[in-house]
């Protein structure tokens, strides 16, 4: 029985785990509650088929363990949605090397337990290519070449997924030699679905292959008959199903669009990071120096910040918070605006700023703080590009057009802070930069918001405050 | 390997495992996005359980080290999961705490 109620308990963690993921408040704990769920769900399992073999179960847990470990620890802020992509590659491999290793076990599998295996198999290659290949876009190892948004690509994953399921009907005949052919097509697959969809559809993508794993898991659990696997699984699987329609309502796609209709922006615009950096035509550009930038800035009252990926990239976020400090000391209303998809994945902009020590309270979302702007007197976008652009809102021909935006094209002043005058993640021109108001300041964010910095406090600026300081 | 599972059953565990997750999550924060994916992809990596079945029920140390490939995989997963949404969920704690 101690099994069964190992068991029993590992689902109500786990559930609860998910669950509680989903709020501010309880989030720690519950992920805590859920690892605390795999836990019992392991000691559950090892009480029940005992510790044969286990010299090998302590080599799987150093190697995997251990690593997974380090590289937690390790890795930037910044590379966390590769990071998950990463990490869920790796579930779907296993779910893959169970189902191969499943089949070759003296006891024959029921054809239910046949179906999973190829089900396993299918699934969990695809979940690792596909992860794969999203990291690799994410880390911009890899763009979105033009032959892969051909119309024809529809035909050839078609065409691959069929000679998958011709695999599958002849391991069930009792060719189980198939196997090999069909863990090489499904890994091409999933290859084949991911490299054509943009990057900054990326997270939808890496949402939608973590559901996939939990499928892959439940398929696994089928093999092994572990009922507490299915369930998980399942679970696991079902919920990411919601949570990637949900990021996909907050970037405004649809799931249909981001898998098969390719990057935005269409095969013209090529989103690969390096050679998106050229001059696209703009016009009416005005461009300033940091010092003009710092003499706006110290006349200012209210002065907005827009962080994009940008920012983390140059790792700029503490200089950002001392400029933040700085104007503050000096009696300016400072706050950040947050758009939903900030960074590379939905939250990812909290995360980062709140790895700076950046107060909770000065993150705004994008509904509180578009009604604001007419009354901003300073807004300085950092990094950001796609979700500033004023297209999404006027132009129904523009890829973006129904996405919400940050209205910053309100406030008084804008100052855009860009290394060029590259488009976007997705590739796409941004009007913001031509409007009067706008001036572009050229450079790193980091170098710009350090000049910045300098010159405010050569107008006094830093002084009054460390007054103010002392006199406290 | 414990393969005596009915086929029925599996099916209803299937059935409602799933409905239990379409339930789960409803409305999230856009700022939780990011750990409760990574949370849940930690989650995935449940698929351990059937690679300790596999060393367990595995009669050659071929087969053994495969299964111990399959657990690295999953534990990879499962702990590197776990401790990075731990990571981003610390920032946040501390924010409100303040």
């Amino acid at each position: 029985m101690g099994e069964l109620t190992l068991d029993l308990g590992a689902v109500l963690l786990l559930a609860l785990g998910l669950k509680g993921l989903a709020k501010i408040r309880t989030a720690r704990t519950a992920n805590a509650l859920a690892a605390l769920a795999l836990v019992l769900a392991v000691a559950g399992l090892l009480l029940q088929q005992g510790l044969d073999g286990w010299p090998w179960m302590l080599l799987g847990l150093a190697a995997g363990g251990g690593v997974g470990a380090l590289l937690a620890y390790r890795v930037a802020m910044t590379a966390m949605p590769e990071t998950v992509a990463l990490f869920n590659g790796c579930g779907g491999m296993s779910s893959l090397l169970v189902a191969i290793g499943a089949v070759q076990l003296p006891t024959p599998l029921s054809l239910i337990g046949q179906i999973s295996v190829l089900a396993s198999v299918v699934v969990g290659a695809i979940t690792f290519s596909g992860s794969i290949v999203a990291m690799g876009k994410l880390q911009e190892w890899l763009g979105t070449p033009a032959w892969t948004l051909r119309p024809q690509r529809h035909a050839v994953n078609i065409a691959t997924a069929l000679a998958c399921l011709a695999c599958c009907v002849l391991v069930l005949k009792g060719f189980a030699l198939a196997l090999l052919p069909l863990t090489i097509l499904s890994l091409l697959l999933g290859v084949g679905l991911t490299l054509p969809v943009g990057g900054a559809d990326m997270p939808v993508v890496i949402s939608l292959l973590n559901s996939y794993s939990g499928v892959a898991a439940a398929a696994a659990g089928f093999v092994v008959g572990s009922e507490l696997l299915i369930v998980a699984g399942a679970m696991v699987g079902a919920a990411g199903l919601i949570l990637t329609q949900v990021m996909c309502t907050a970037m405004n796609r649809s799931l249909t669009s981001v898998l098969f209709g390719g990057a935005l922006g269409g095969a013209g615009a090529s989103s690969e990071g390096g050679e998106a950096a050229k001059d696209e035509g703009y016009k009416n550009v005005t461009s300033c120096s940091p010092e003009e930038c710092a003499l706006t800035l110290e006349a200012a009252e209210r002065v907005v910040f827009v962080p994009g990926y940008g920012l983390a990239v140059a790792q700029a976020q503490h200089s950002l918070k001392e400029l933040a400090r700085l104007l503050e000391a000096h009696g300016i209303a400072v706050s950040y605006a947050i758009h939903p998809v900030a960074g590379r994945m939905p939250g990812h902009m909290n995360v980062l700023l709140a790895e700076a020590d950046v107060p909770y309270d000065q993150l705004i979302e994008m509904e509180m703080i578009n009604p604001d702007f007419p009354r901003t007197d300073v807004v300085i976008v950092l990094g950001a590009n796609d979700v500033v652009n004023p297209r999404a809102k006027s132009d129904p021909a523009s890829p973006l057009y129904g996405m919400p935006v940050l209205e910053v094209d309100q406030a008084r002043s804008v100052f855009v802070v860009k290394r060029s005058l590259g488009s976007g993640y997705a590739g796409i021109r941004n009007d913001l930069f031509e409007l009067p108001q706008t001036s572009m300041v050229f450079g790193d964010a980091k170098q710009v918001l350090q000049g910045l910095i300098q010159e405010l406090r050569s107008l006094g600026v830093g002084k009054v405050a460390a007054g103010a300081a002392a006199s406290r | 390997m414990s393969t005596d599972l009915g086929a029925a059953e599996a099916l209803w565990v299937l059935l409602l495992g799933s409905l239990l997750g379409l339930e789960l999550i409803g409305k999230v924060p856009p700022t939780l996005h990011t750990p409760l994916m990574s949370g849940a992809n930690a989650i995935s990596g449940v698929t351990l359980l059937a690679a300790l079945a596999l060393i367990g029920a595995a009669p050659s140390p071929g087969l053994r080290l495969l299964g111990a490939a399959a657990l690295g995989f999953a534990l990879f997963n499962v702990v590197g999961g776990f401790l990075v949404t731990d990571r981003m969920l610390a920032m946040f704690k501390r924010k409100e705490s303040n």
